[in-house]
């Protein structure tokens, strides 16, 4: 990872001296080493720029209040984070002739909050071989199965390629993502009986502080003003003491990002309750793929999407409930 | 604070009879804002209309809640109650408390609860309506038929015939439809052609008429008065403007091996044809699956001995745009395939047929000129059998639920004819009944059996097997309860007739609807058989349920009568619940203008004040006058910056809250 993160510094440095664009957005280290805080770079500043395990931020968004100013930006974004990029691009969001794409390879993020659930301290670095992780710590090394650290969105990895880029550096060395199912949980919400789900949601969105991480965070979530700040509204919100705001909030929301969400999963890597919100969004996104064939958005920047576009071939409600016809 | 009044209406017993109309009076009484409540026996009749206006004036009412039936009866008559009496018609809310209420519960404590439910909501909504003014749309004078079957062409006859532009779009060669392969028609027995073929040339000769004949709709967008149809003209291959119909081309086409659609496969045609003599225009088309030119490029025959130099093999097919005040569905119907009824060996042997096969066997210009020889080897048929209700009245997958109305009459059309040509042949008809309702109907079916001695048998044919040159048919006789067996030459099938398969697409295009069978759903199936729910949108024929001639050509006549009254209108009211774009929430992402059916919304960049703060953003407005208020762009907006006059988000959630609340 050290070498690419060289090669990476290096081809910004290139673009920035060559004219193409006059600062760059990336990652710098936060209160922790393993807190990678997204942040731009002028020249100078470059050397604080960092790639590495921890950098699992997507970047898209940040491009929606960099592409507003003068001059090109240019973007690090992992294959995901083209995804969203694409979808931002869709949706007007983000003026591209403002920024340069410069696709950078990812070898899968780590999710600290597993390595901590194993105990592991005073975090430092990490070291990958593509079947074990190596964390070094305050207090000495530790191991780790790497299909045991990293982040839930890396182990059903969408593949390596970016989906938009002005240039890309290769991976010489990618390594092979273990390819879970990312239904799966869904499947299994799915055959639990009402009751069943609604405890496990109870559960889960009762621990919600209302910090509006997820919504912050979230590249489909890009409105200038969120209808849960508008009075005038009708869902924005009341008090936080109420459970069912919290659960409306996290519903509501799902339903504003469906067909859009491109399952990047910074909602529920940035919770810091730990509560699973990718799984909403994947319920949707299992539905759209049933009813209207498989789409994923941010595939490209011209394809309508299956909710807002109309087919002769669209599904009759009759047939979404299971009816004859 | 507003000063409602709430009207509860009994519908006679229709609502009094499960709702205690007087404890939802009472019960609306101590909600806010409302300062007066009753109920009466007919809220529609002008002693109901007399109180709201009364009470408008005396208690000074801002609004007013009707509780009565939907809103698609009465709405239009209490906005005009209201607006007599100086209030804003827009101030008006209907709870229906009949069909969403009294029509569907049984118990009385309940229906009234929630009639009571439904009136606070429809109160609560009413807190936040504003007054709103109707704006105007021109009107385009021109309307569009599809279809130019008899519907078709007798609709637009009378359009044009009042004065007003009518384009005819079919997609076959030429124009007559149907009715232009049958041989007679009952119950007068005048020949089809000696009664289509003048309505044709009228049409077609018609200053106000143009027709596109080969040609399709492609894609239609607007609303009344303001359609916008893009017609797909397809290539004839032949000039239109050059070709005299000499017909030459086609007597010196080598390839005459393909099935002549009009005559259903029983004779042959040319690859470059017309479909029939008297077909309009007389213009050939070629059938590119069948020229030999389009296919190895080794011919030109027909190029050749035009001496109009009509031919053209690189003709491709045209886009014409037109605007179009009205539209008319006329797009007809087909016998459904009998590939479902391996019984009666359709499949099997050439001499089981359609009634619409025989109808070409009988026709003079037909295959056989009119002589009724069967089709396997050419002899006269000795005895015949007719089944009825093939594929009518069958509730299994195989056929259609609904009776097809015309099979009855035109078999014993077919039998009294037969028994008038050949004498010696004998004619049996299987039924389960008889059906003639209609002007000299009875008389003509009583006719067959009584005077020309046509062997009706009440039962079904169970099983028809191919034998030895004959057709062996079971059958059971359900008077006589007995089976009967008959060795028939010929057997006839009384197919059910379904819409034809470009209704769907079609209705698609409209926005019209349709039911469970494809045919076009009417406004209201009783008080507007002719007006589809869609406004603008008209239904002539059997697109809209099966008919007779008589039967379709008064609906054309109704249909053109509709049209007429749309297009003799300059403007249209416009509906004033519109949406509209709240420019300092839009984020400009373009979901809106993707989910609008009307194209009604564009992007335009614009200088906004958000709060002091000067940008140019991308911002959606919406067209008013093309928007016709479905609401779909409100709940696709993600940021709530698009919202609907009249029916706001913060109308529906508040009275999602006055139900909850209870």
């Amino acid at each position: 990872m050290q070498a690419i993160a060289e090669k990476i510094k290096a081809k910004a440095l290139e673009l920035l001296e060559n004219g193409t664009v006059n600062r760059v957005l990336g990652w710098e280290d936060g209160e922790m080493p393993y807190d990678r805080t997204p942040a731009v770079f002028t020249k100078d500043e470059l050397a604080e720029l960092k790639y590495d395990h921890f950098c699992g931020a997507n970047l898209s968004k940040y491009l929606i209040a960099e592409t507003k100013k003068d001059g090109k930006v240019l973007a690090l974004l992992k294959p995901c984070d083209t995804y969203s990029f694409n979808q931002l691009i869709k949706e007007h969001r983000i003026n591209r002739d403002n920024v340069y794409v410069l696709g950078i390879p990812c070898r899968g993020k780590v999710d600290v909050r597993k390595l901590r659930a194993r105990g592991i301290e005073g975090i430092l670095s990490i070291e990958d071989d593509g079947t074990t992780i190596t964390v070094h710590t305050l207090y000495g090394d530790e191991t780790c199965p790497r299909e045991e650290a990293l982040l839930e969105r890396c182990l059903c990895c969408k593949g390596k390629e970016h989906k938009a880029f002005d240039e890309v550096i290769a991976d010489d060395k990618p390594y092979v993502e273990p390819g879970h199912d990312r239904f799966e949980m869904v499947d299994k919400l799915q055959a639990m009986s009402s009751e069943e789900r609604f405890a496990f949601w109870q559960g889960e969105l009762s621990k919600c502080i209302r910090c509006n991480a997820c919504r912050n965070v979230c590249p489909a979530c890009s409105c200038l003003s969120c209808v849960f700040d508008n009075a005038n509204s009708g869902v924005s919100s009341k008090a936080n003491v109420d459970p069912f705001e919290e659960q409306m909030f996290h519903i509501v929301r799902a339903y504003h990002v469906a067909g859009r969400c491109t399952d990047c999963g910074e909602c529920s890597r940035v919770c810091p309750q730990g509560i699973p919100l990718h799984l909403l969004n994947r319920k949707f996104i299992k539905d759209v793929d049933t009813f209207y064939g498989e789409y994923q958005p941010g595939e490209d920047t011209d394809s309508r999407g299956p909710l807002t576009n109309f087919t002769k071939g669209d599904v009759e409600p009759s047939i979404v409930y299971g009816g004859d016809k | 604070m507003q000063k409602i009044g709430v009207f509860v209406c009994w519908c006679g017993s229709n609502i009094a009879a499960t709702v205690d109309v007087k404890a939802v009076a009472e019960a609306v009484k101590s909600e806010p804002g409302v300062v007066f409540a009753t109920d009466y026996q007919y809220m529609c009749s002008e002693g109901g209309q007399a109180r709201i206006r009364d009470a408008i004036k005396e208690y000074g009412l801002t609004g007013i809640v009707v509780c009565s039936c939907s809103p698609r009866m009465h709405e239009a008559t209490f906005r005009k109650t209201a607006e007599s009496a100086g209030l804003n018609p827009y101030m008006v809310e209907i709870a229906n408390v009949r069909e969403q209420c009294s029509w569907i519960h049984r118990d009385m404590p309940e229906a009234t609860e929630k009639a009571i439910i439904l009136a606070k909501a429809a109160i609560a909504k009413l807190h936040l309506n504003a007054p709103l003014k109707a704006g105007e749309s021109p009107v385009v004078k021109r309307a569009l038929v599809i279809g130019g079957g008899i519907a078709g062409l007798q609709t637009a006859i009378d359009i044009a015939d009042a004065g007003y532009e009518v384009d005819i779009v079919e997609k076959t060669p030429t124009i007559g439809g149907k009715m232009a392969q049958l041989d007679k028609t009952f119950p007068t027995l005048d020949c089809a052609a000696c009664i289509l073929t003048p309505k044709m040339v009228e049409a077609a000769q018609h200053e106000k008429i143009h027709l596109y004949t080969y040609s399709e709709v492609e894609s239609v967008k607007g609303f009344v008065g303001n359609f916008t149809v893009n017609i797909r003209k397809k290539a004839r291959f032949v000039d239109e403007t050059k070709c005299t119909g000499c017909g030459v081309c086609m007597t010196k086409c080598p390839s005459k091996k393909a099935k002549s659609e009009f005559n259903l496969g029983l004779s042959n045609r040319t690859a470059i044809y017309i479909p029939f003599a008297q077909a309009i225009p007389n213009v050939p088309v070629i059938d590119p699956e069948s020229c030999i030119k389009m296919k190895t490029d080794k011919c030109g025959i027909c190029s050749m001995n035009c001496a109009a130099g009509a031919i053209d093999y690189k003709q491709e097919d045209q886009i014409i745009t037109q605007q179009y005040g009205a539209i008319v569905a006329a797009t007809g119907f087909n016998p459904i395939s009998l590939d479902k009824y391996d019984e009666f060996a359709y499949n099997q042997s050439p001499d089981v047929i359609t009634s619409l096969e025989l109808e070409r066997l009988m026709n003079a210009a037909g295959p056989t000129k009119g002589v009724l020889l069967r089709p396997s080897d050419n002899e006269h048929p000795k005895t015949i059998v007719f089944v009825q209700c093939v594929g009518s009245r069958d509730t299994t997958d195989c056929g259609k639920p609904y009776c097809s109305k015309i099979c009855c009459m035109y078999t014993a059309k077919h039998a009294m004819m037969i028994r008038e040509k050949y004498p010696d042949t004998d004619v049996h008809v299987f039924y389960i009944d008889v059906r003639t309702p209609g002007k000299n109907f009875d008389e003509f079916y009583r006719r067959a059996v009584e005077q020309y001695g046509v062997d009706y048998i009440k039962g079904m044919v169970g099983k028809v097997v191919p034998h030895d040159g004959k057709l062996l048919v079971q059958g059971s006789d359900l008077i006589s309860n007995e089976q009967v067996k008959i060795d028939a030459d010929l057997v006839v099938l009384a197919a059910a007739i379904e819409p034809d398969k470009s209704a769907r697409p079609l209705a698609t295009m409209l926005t019209a609807s349709m039911d469970t069978n494809d045919f076009f759903t009417e406004a209201h199936p009783k008080l507007r058989p002719v007006e589809s729910p869609t406004a603008g949108v008209f239904l002539s024929g059997v697109c809209q349920g099966p008919k007779d001639i008589p039967e379709t050509v008064s609906q054309a006549g109704a249909a053109a009568a509709k049209v007429i009254g749309l297009l003799a209108k300059d403007r249209l009211v416009s509906n004033p619940c519109v949406a509209n774009s709240n420019e300092l929430l839009c984020n400009g992402c373009s979901t809106c203008e993707k989910v609008c059916p009307f194209g009604a919304i564009e992007y335009i960049d614009k200088e906004v004040n958000d709060h002091g703060k000067r940008e140019v953003r991308r911002i959606a407005l919406v067209n008013e006058a093309v928007c016709q208020g479905c609401g779909a762009c409100t709940v696709a907006c993600p940021s709530g910056a698009m919202d609907l006059k009249g029916f706001s988000n913060r109308q529906i959630m508040a009275e999602v809250d006055a139900i909850c609340k209870l």
